[in-house]
């Protein structure tokens, strides 16, 4: 014991403690100010979009009064104006269909096919090569549409019509075909394929390994496996990725604008020229267009935000919802 | 002992291994069937390259399906079956991207020429051919807007994904929905409300500045959201060894986690680039194009390369439409250079060579990257 008192050190008076202040100081509160200012601005934008938009689509909603749902119409310029966007809308959500009738299935396949069948070296580029579809710019996805797709799919088109043309859908009353909704709902399908693609791959990769295990232990096949375990788990994320595909396909615009022939009438054929879409519609008479006309088109660009807002809010929260929720095993 | 009887025991389900079986099988199914329904297609009238590999391919699953079903019995038949389909979607997916690069090369190479990137289209007229005259202007927009764009919203995408991930108030739990929210608006939603707020409301005109505030717009969810990831994967050792020596949050944040996550950082940025370098619609309502140099993008209309391509293709003139095809040539192999720059092995995460002591766990997660 005093062999430890010897090498001890003689006590010495401590230093005067550092006084703490608690909380944060001036710098942190400049600083957590400045980053929940950037926060707030994405809410401060959104509130500015629906308020500019509000503003000026105004003269247009007032003129055009609760018809702007209902009318099939578009002519603002004319006397008296008679314009509405529900042939628009119509169109719109039927090329968004479409495309989802062409994604979702190659979106689910190819989730599968990456998350269970392929091995890492194959799955990994096909992750790859799928996001950098995603960065091909719409315009390009318009110019082949119109220039590639639609001379080859003229003969698709006609077959389908020929022997299919007893569904309602596939029935064409001219042998015409091209700048149809069709063609533009294969494009916009391509266009929203790699993010419906790459979440329903997130969402399913969230499936619990350990039951996948037990099924596959239990003597089940692949198949069995994904059928009894990830799809049913997976449902609700594939749905929500659906829901985001179509919030996408409802909101594009060159490339319907480019491919597209615009009518306003509501049609179930197709196959046949002709078709409306909200977006493309702007984009395509907006340069031409005098004052009433613009008010207009802002106020069918005000319809279009709203829907894409709710669709994109109640798909992110279906998605969120799948990808916490079941985690445990 | 409550043994099941040996007998009772169904036999093992046999499981496709050897070559023979899994590659020579299907392989010479595929080919019978493949010539069988060329026969078919010489003697009836049905025709097309199309239609026969069609025909083919389902004569492929139903024949291949069926002999796993002669051998091994309905569930290996159905996962056959599943395999085969869900392989093709899988493989699908490759499909467009070639065919869309490949048909845009076909289309756009002999238009891009060393006048495509020196001149304009101020002195063109609709006679002379597609190698006179060329983007110049538009380039220059590109640039220009692009540029602001960035300046705009990478500093405010960085600072909401700083606030994303270092508070856990009510603020960031609202922001992260509405990022999302903002993610997906439709890029001609983003320019309507530029146009209805600078040029309209403000009378400041179409500019390329009101482009690029628009394409900002597009870009700052793209920024938050992956810088946000970013940050994630910081080790969490990092931030509270830094608290722990006594340094503030703000000091921690700028000096510590920032610098951490830098390749990531950029990588975000990249990725907003390439995501607003393509965009069409919004400049139509705030650029709104022009034929000749415009370097002020404070004012006046003003080109970019993209509104170049859409207005040359809609044109009706071929050689103006060549020149739209060398325009998306130039865009598209700019915005996929910058997608791979960005997703490149390495360029994303938490650089592993600036932190080689973290914890093997994190490190791993640090260099895969979503």
């Amino acid at each position: 014991m005093s062999d430890l008192d010897l090498l001890v050190e003689p006590a010495r008076p401590l230093p005067e403690p550092r006084q703490i202040t608690p909380g944060l100081t001036t710098g942190d509160k400049v600083f957590r100010f400045v980053a929940a200012a950037a926060a707030a601005s994405v809410l401060l934008i959104l509130g500015l979009v629906a308020l500019f938009l509000v503003l000026e689509a105004q003269p247009a909603l007032k003129v055009a009064g609760f018809k702007f749902f209902t009318t099939f119409e578009w002519n603002p310029d004319g006397t008296p104006a008679h314009f509405g966007i529900a042939a628009l809308i119509y169109g719109t959500a039927m090329i968004a269909c479409i495309a989802l009738v062409v994604a979702l299935p190659i979106a689910v396949g190819s989730a599968l096919f990456v998350n269970e069948y392929a091995p890492a070296r194959l799955g990994r580029p096909l992750v790859a090569l799928l996001d950098l579809l995603a960065a091909v710019p719409s315009l390009i996805y318009g110019m082949w549409g119109l220039y590639y797709l639609q001379p080859h799919l003229q003969g698709t088109s006609r077959w389908l019509t020929d022997h299919l043309g007893f569904i309602p859908f596939f029935h064409t009353s001219r042998p015409v075909f091209g700048s149809s909704m069709f063609i533009a709902g294969i494009v916009v399908g391509l266009m929203v394929l790699p993010i419906v693609a790459s979440v329903t791959r997130e969402v399913l990769a969230q499936a619990p390994r350990g039951v996948c295990e037990a099924a596959l232990a239990l003597g089940g096949s692949r198949w069995g496996m994904i059928r009894s375990v990830i799809l049913p788990f997976g449902r609700s994320g594939i749905v929500g990725a659906a829901m985001l595909g179509l919030g996408r396909a409802l909101g594009e615009t060159i490339a319907i604008a480019l491919i597209l022939a615009f009518n306003f009438r509501i049609t179930t054929q197709i196959l046949a020229p002709g078709g409306g879409s909200v977006a493309g519609l702007i984009a395509n008479n907006f340069g031409e267009a005098g004052d009433a006309q613009r008010h207009a088109l802002v106020a069918a660009g005000l319809a279009l935000f709203v829907i894409t807002l709710i669709v994109n809010t109640v798909a992110r929260i279906i998605v969120n919802r799948t990808s916490k929720g079941k985690m445990e095993d | 002992m409550s043994a099941v009887p040996a007998a009772a025991l169904p036999h093992p389900r046999k499981v496709r291994r050897s070559v023979r079986e899994v590659v020579e099988r299907p392989l010479m199914i595929a080919a019978v069937v493949g010539v069988a329904m060329a026969l078919i297609f010489a003697v009836t009238p049905l025709s097309g390259v199309l239609g026969w590999a069609l025909c083919t391919y389902v004569g492929f699953v139903v024949l291949d399906s069926f002999d796993c079903y002669r051998t091994d019995g309905p569930v290996v038949a159905k996962d056959r079956i599943a395999t085969v389909l869900v392989s093709t979607a899988g493989l699908c997916t490759v499909v467009p991207l070639i065919l869309i690069v490949a048909y845009v090369l076909s289309k756009g190479l002999h238009g891009v020429t060393r006048s495509f990137f020196t001149e304009t289209l101020e002195k063109v007229g609709p006679a002379d051919p597609a190698t006179v005259g060329g983007a110049k202007h538009a380039i220059i927009g590109t640039i220009e807007q692009v540029g602001l764009a960035t300046i705009l919203a990478t500093p405010l995408g960085l600072m909401t994904a700083v606030h994303l991930t270092e508070s856990r108030g009510r603020l960031a739990r609202v922001t992260r929905v509405l990022v999302d929210a903002m993610s997906g608006i439709p890029s001609i939603v983003a320019g309507l409300f530029i146009y209805t707020m600078w040029v309209v409301r403000f009378h400041e005109g179409f500019s390329g500045l009101a482009a690029a505030m628009a394409l900002s717009v597009l870009m700052l969810p793209t920024v938050a959201r992956t810088a946000e990831e970013v940050i994630k994967l910081v080790p969490n050792g990092l931030r509270e060894s830094s608290l722990a020596l006594g340094a503030p949050e703000w000091k921690t944040t700028l000096r510590i986690i920032l610098p951490a996550a830098r390749s990531g950082l950029v990588t975000a940025t990249v990725l907003g680039v390439s995501r607003i370098a393509g965009e069409t619609a919004p400049l139509l309502m705030t650029a709104f194009g022009s034929d000749s140099v415009n370097t002020n993008p404070w004012h006046g209309a003003q080109s970019a390369l993209p509104l170049f391509a859409f207005q040359r293709v809609r044109n009706a003139i071929p050689t103006q439409i060549a020149r739209g095809w060398a325009g998306a040539l130039v865009l598209i192999v700019l915005v996929l250079s910058l997608f791979t720059l960005a997703r490149a092995p390495g360029g994303r995460g938490v650089s592993p060579r600036h932190w080689r002591r973290e914890p093997p766990k994190t490190a791993a997660r640090g260099r895969k990257g979503p």
